[in-house]
């Protein structure tokens, strides 16, 4: 390991519990909706039954006079907000609640009741008398839908390298399949909740988000507020996986309740109300076709991906990044389409894009594999690319060979029989398989202050976000190091907007974006004569020294490989081991870094076998809106999980880090699915791997 | 003491008795966190699907959610903050920072009561869905990893802490069995 | 969630008397189900008597040597009793593979008998549904029934009876107990759930007002060979697909008594009668044993997409009574 020659301490690359663990496992940790507050008033969301109408009325009347009710906001008297408010990707419908009659889907909100109390406010809010005309609607997703249009190119344009159609049609072995996965949940266990106030002429807020800054920003632009007006706290989060990078609908709400009652209005959402009203991973289709030679080398990637958009706000779910970098070939063409439906607008879930992506690319190398008798493993060693074979720039650090080798030494795969179904322990069959996986990795711009105090310790002060990643302790260590010095002479403060602008815990950058901008700070203040009689704070936003331009591949790489057990009695798929070999750059702290890819791990042992939003055909609604119906992995489903890292330093990244946010999930899915093939010998194309589909008729 | 809606209830929590005149719809988990400010215990899900409400009553876990306040009366409850309550964290608190037996820290308070309920079950003797002969006795039995999963399992984290969980609340088990 | 008067009460008569002087009124056990039904006001009872210190908790001797186990009895303690651990183990395994530890500790044996269907469109006020609105529809037959009934549904209704518990009393030929003004009275498992017909509002054979005592399992059916095995969606803390227990008595390579009851299949616990009558007095074979699932199975009318409930029934039946035969 390579790091720089300078560093005297032993800040980055130890273990260390999390500096917040004492507070979360007392009950002290307060969350969103946990801060008590004075004269508090509680807001209900009300939401449309219909998937695509129009308010015909709502009768508030008899609501007005119930105990407690402060009053009823809805596209007739809540404030007016700003059309051209910017979420991912320009102006966001989604953010435009309560500005008109229309309803584009269902979940959609339609009202806020506001009372004294949290029952007041629901009994209100069951109560409130909602008339919608219901139009004719369409939810349901297929790739060749005749609304489907090319998707926005704002994530990388599509590949067209080569000649795909003749590498194709001269490649001795193809492979030319189709996959599909259904809409996916975040399901983050806290539920969206924000409590907002003024404070004077300043809007101020705790909220659940993955970055206050940004969260702050948007909601300033969207109630035509100075950015200066609005204040955003969100110091402890209950796990984000993408649904809380925007400002979201219980913000949106509390501010409005706030500004028409005068007073703190906090706004909770219910675990039925995530799934119908926030962004989910939508459904996808896809086309992959492979062609090779019979020694394994790939002629052509042709990946071909549908998914499922609203007209409310672009989103782009970037299924074939993975084939522009995972694998030499002479021929690349990708396409994405998106299908514009009378749904929930999609967001990001943990690894956007790439997830059900690598689940596509991945079986689909598996099925190459099985076709020309070459083992997994050493058909993506085959393929190892010596330059980006689209951007043809030279890769930074790329250790996924080292991940694939050491992985396959711990997991025992030499020793496996490529055969499917020839393993047996009773009356259980038992298979292996493995996934690559490559996610790009960057710093953003942020801003960072470090104050030298008197007493030799440090504060640093950036509007990072902890949703669960261990940012607190990780960018102790990263500044630690900046500034030589031990931990324990650092204090953080993050999750607050006043801290200034910075990127959010969102895309795998949250790590690297914020070490660069404290690295900078820390050297400038190196810089400075020290002065022991006041405290020294510089203060650095690394947008002035952000460049936008790439020149070299750097990804965070990973090898995945998984055991499964299948009883074809019953269907049954449980996850036997699961191991994960992870090309992350230096990584920061060890204990936490391993919690985080084993968690992206299991969500992605979720996706493989239990996880689907079920739409009822005639409503449009989703069904199966609660955990009840929509299963995420229990304790149960989930084995002793190894991870572990390559030793890696990534030059081009600050302190040598690559993000790590995300990367567990991207494999998973397919690593599980290709070990059910080599258990069953059938191939599951379709996610996920209910035991319906798997259930055999037995003699 | 009860007219229609509302009740004159006394709750002993962590130790210490709050008299709380609520209305009956209260559950346990919105009379701990807004009455009492006791905000450790979460609210998930609210219909008993994930866990992260749960606390004791009377040594036994359950989620308060589906608890009404009111039924509650006359129990001895015991939430996360009384965990440890003279601010010296136990050993199971100890095991999940060290063995980070969490993320984001949501489903923690859940995830520590349920485990404090759950080793008091298999102490006891009660076999569960993972033991393999029922009609034995549990007691006997060893807790391995397995029997920690099922008896855990109506605590969800989407995080994926699991495994680290199921190492702290085994560890803390042999620690027990130690000093028992 | 609506008002509603709150009452605990120490004696069964009190409990009986207030119910009979308010027609809206509710017992109170755990309150898993009603509770989480009250919120979204799908159940809005005028009181809750609170029936949770009367004074039938507790697993006992029955008078024909077999258990009874008082309908305030948690389901904690119910699975965990040694004699119901011993005499029927299958019961016992039934109820540890229902929800979670927590509700669990929550739940009475009474309540258990009394759980609504898990139907998404029942728990979602918005949709239509028969059970809870009689003649208002049944959006799961043309919509999404994947965990719906293969038997005995009608088209009013096909949603599924989500107890574990009450699959293996099935199979044990329990009974019963409960009390009415007019005195106590019993009705054995097998009559205690009506069909769906065209009244899916219509549960169970409970006169208005009664009060569940007990639950007993006569001797009889004691069966140390016995076993419950439930397929979910995930490993745990789910409700069934599909479940099966069963009981088996082997003499001599022939099939004795044989109860075999089905979860996830029907509205009620399905009793597979049409098997136990091919297995009983018959040597065990595994083509008799596959012989007689399929005939249970004929009887089968899946829906549209749940067909695969036929196959995964049918494979159930003959791995457990193959494990029951082997030990």
């Amino acid at each position: 390991m390579n790091a720089p020659a300078d560093v005297i301490t032993d800040a980055v690359g130890t273990s260390r519990p999390r500096l917040e663990g004492p507070e979360k496992v007392s009950g002290r940790a307060r969350y969103a909706a946990d801060h008590p507050m004075h004269d508090l008033a509680f807001g209900v969301v009300v939401t449309s039954p219909v998937a695509r109408g129009r308010i015909r009325d709502i009768d508030a009347s008899a609501v007005l006079t119930m105990p407690g009710v402060l009053g009823v906001l809805d596209h007739r008297n809540a404030p007016r907000l700003d059309p051209q408010a910017s979420g991912f990707f320009g102006p966001d419908g989604s953010m435009q609640l309560l500005q008109s009659d229309s309803i584009p889907h269902a979940g959609r909100a339609v009202a806020l009741v506001v009372a004294q109390t949290p029952h007041e406010a629901q009994a209100a809010a069951d109560a409130l008398a909602v008339t919608c005309d219901a139009h004719p609607h369409d939810t349901t997703f297929t790739a060749d839908h005749p609304a489907g249009r090319a998707a926005l190119t704002v994530l990388g344009e599509d590949a067209n390298v080569g000649d795909v159609d003749a590498e194709l049609a001269s490649s001795p072995v193809v492979v030319d399949e189709r996959y599909f996965t259904p809409e996916e949940h975040c399901s983050a266990m806290e539920p969206h909740a924000a409590t907002a106030w003024w404070d004077g002429g300043r809007l101020q807020a705790f909220d659940s988000n993955q970055g206050a800054f940004d969260v702050a920003r948007t909601l300033a632009s969207l109630f035509s507020l100075e950015l200066d007006q609005v204040r955003v706290r969100s110091e402890h989060v209950g796990g984000g996986f993408g649904s809380k990078g925007l400002l979201g609908p219980q913000l949106i709400l509390a501010t409005m309740g706030s500004m028409a009652f005068g007073r703190p209005v906090r706004v909770t959402l219910t675990r039925r109300q995530v799934f119908l009203m926030i962004g989910m991973r939508p459904a996808t289709e896809q086309r992959v076709r492979l062609g090779a030679d019979t020694d394994g080398s790939l002629r052509a990637i042709d990946h071909q991906a549908a998914f499922e958009i609203s007209p409310l706000a672009e989103w782009v779910e970037n299924c074939p990044e993975g084939s522009k970098v995972l694998y030499a070939t002479r021929a690349i063409r990708t396409r994405i389409t998106a299908v514009p439906l009378d749904l929930t607008p999609p967001g990001p879930m943990r690894g956007p894009g790439l997830t059900p992506g690598s689940f596509a690319l991945e079986s689909a190398m598996d099925e190459l594999a099985e076709r020309l008798g070459i083992d997994p493993l050493e058909l993506r060693l085959r393929n190892e690319p010596a330059v980006g074979p689209v951007s043809g720039l030279p890769y930074g650090s790329r250790n996924l060979a080292a991940c694939l080798r050491e992985g396959a030494r711990r997991f025992g795969w030499h020793s496996r029989d490529p055969r499917p179904r020839r393993r047996r322990e009773g009356h259980l069959l038992v298979g292996t398989g493995l996934a690559a996986t490559a996610f790009g990795s960057s710093a953003f711009p942020s801003t960072a202050s470090i104050t030298a105090e008197t007493d030799g310790s440090y504060t640093v002060r950036i509007a990072a976000s902890d949703i669960g990643t261990g940012s607190r302790t990780a960018l102790v260590a990263i500044a630690a190091e900046a500034l030589r010095v031990g931990t324990e002479r650092i204090r953080i403060r993050i999750a607050d907007s006043d801290l200034g602008p910075a990127w959010s815990a969102s895309g795998s950058r949250g790590t690297p974006s914020w070490a660069w901008a404290i690295n900078e700070a820390a050297t400038r203040l190196r810089e400075q004569p020290h002065d022991p009689t006041r405290p020294v704070t510089v203060t650095v936003d690394t947008a002035e020294l952000f460049t936008g331009r790439f020149v070299r591949e750097v990804h965070a790489y990973s090898a995945i490989f998984a055991e499964v057990t299948v009883d074809p009695a019953t269907g049954e798929v449980r996850t036997r081991r699961l191991l994960g070999m992870f090309a992350i750059g230096r990584v920061v702290n060890p204990l936490l870094a391993r919690s985080q890819v084993i968690g992206g791990m299991i969500m992605g042992l979720g996706m493989a076998l239990h996880e689907e939003g079920v739409r009822d055909p005639v409503s449009g609604r989703q069904v199966n809106a609660d955990f009840a119906g929509y299963h995420i992995p229990a304790h149960a489903d989930v084995p002793d999980i190894e991870a572990d890292f390559v030793p890696e330093y990534e030059p081009d990244e600050p302190s040598g880090v690559k993000g790590a946010g995300e990367i567990g999930t991207v494999g998973t899915a397919a690593a599980i699915a290709n070990a059910v093939w080599h258990a069953t010998g059938l191939r599951h194309r379709v996610l996920p791997i209910r035991l319906d589909r798997v259930v055999e008729e037995m003699a | 003491m009860n007219d229609d809606g509302r009740s004159d209830i006394s709750l002993r929590v962590n130790d210490v008795t709050h008299g709380l005149n609520v209305d009956n719809r209260t559950t346990l988990l919105d009379a701990l966190r807004d009455a009492l400010d006791l905000t450790g215990s979460k609210k998930g899900c609210d219909r008993g699907q994930c866990g992260a409400c749960t606390v004791l009553l009377d040594g036994r876990r359950v989620v308060s959610c589906l608890t009404l306040a009111v039924a509650a009366e006359g129990t001895e409850i015991t939430t996360v903050e009384g965990l440890a309550p003279d601010g010296e964290l136990r050993p199971l608190q100890r095991a999940f920072i060290q063995l980070d037996g969490f993320q984001c820290g949501y489903c923690t308070s859940g995830q520590l009561c349920s485990a404090v309920g759950m080793l008091a079950e298999h102490a006891a003797g009660w076999p569960s869905a993972a033991t393999v002969d029922v009609s034995a006795d549990a007691s006997a039995q060893e807790l391995d990893a397995v029997e920690v999963r099922e008896r855990m399992s109506g605590n969800l984290c989407r995080c994926g802490a699991y495994p680290s969980i199921v190492r702290a609340v085994l560890e803390t088990a042999d620690q027990q069995a130690v000093t028992r | 969630m609506k008002e509603f008067g709150y009452r605990r009460v120490k004696h069964v008569q009190e409990a009986l008397a207030l119910t009979a002087n308010d027609t809206g009124a509710r017992y109170l056990g755990g309150g898993t189900n009603l509770v989480d039904l009250m919120k979204d006001e799908i159940e809005a009872p005028s009181q809750l008597v609170d029936v949770r210190f009367l004074p039938l908790s507790g697993v006992r001797e029955a008078p024909d040597g077999g258990l009874a186990i008082g309908a305030t009895t948690s389901n904690s303690d119910a699975a965990a009793h040694p004699e119901v651990r011993r005499r029927y183990p299958a019961l016992s395994q039934a109820v540890l593979a229902g929800a979670s530890g927590q509700l669990r500790n929550m739940a009475t044996v009474g309540g258990n008998l009394l759980q609504r269907t898990r139907c998404a469109y029942f728990a979602d006020p918005s949709e239509p549904c028969n059970k809870r609105l009689p003649g208002s529809g049944c959006p799961a037959l043309p919509g999404e029934h994947h965990n719906h009934a293969i038997f005995d549904w009608s088209r009013h209704c096909v949603a599924t009876h989500p107890s574990d518990m009450a699959v293996a009393l099935a199979a044990f030929d329990a009974v019963v107990h409960y009390e009415t003004l007019d005195g106590p009275a019993e009705i054995p498992l097998s009559e205690f759930y009506l069909p769906v017909g065209d009244t899916p509002h219509r549960e169970t054979a409970l006169p208005p007002g009664a009060l569940i005592t007990a639950v007993s399992l006569p001797k009889s059916a004691a069966c140390p060979r016995s076993r419950y095995r439930k397929v979910r969606e995930r490993a745990s803390y789910a409700f069934a697909t599909v479940s099966v227990a069963a009981a088996l008595e082997l003499h001599d390579g022939l099939v004795g008594r044989v109860g075999i009851a089905l979860g996830g299949v029907a509205s009620r616990p399905w009793r597979a009668r049409v098997a136990e009558a091919a297995l009983h007095g018959e040597p065990f074979t595994g083509a008799g044993l596959r012989d007689a699932a399929e005939a249970e199975l004929a009887a089968a009318k899946p829906l549209r997409d749940n067909g695969y409930k036929v196959t995964l029934a049918r494979n159930l039946i003959v791995a457990v009574l193959t494990e029951l035969a082997e030990r």
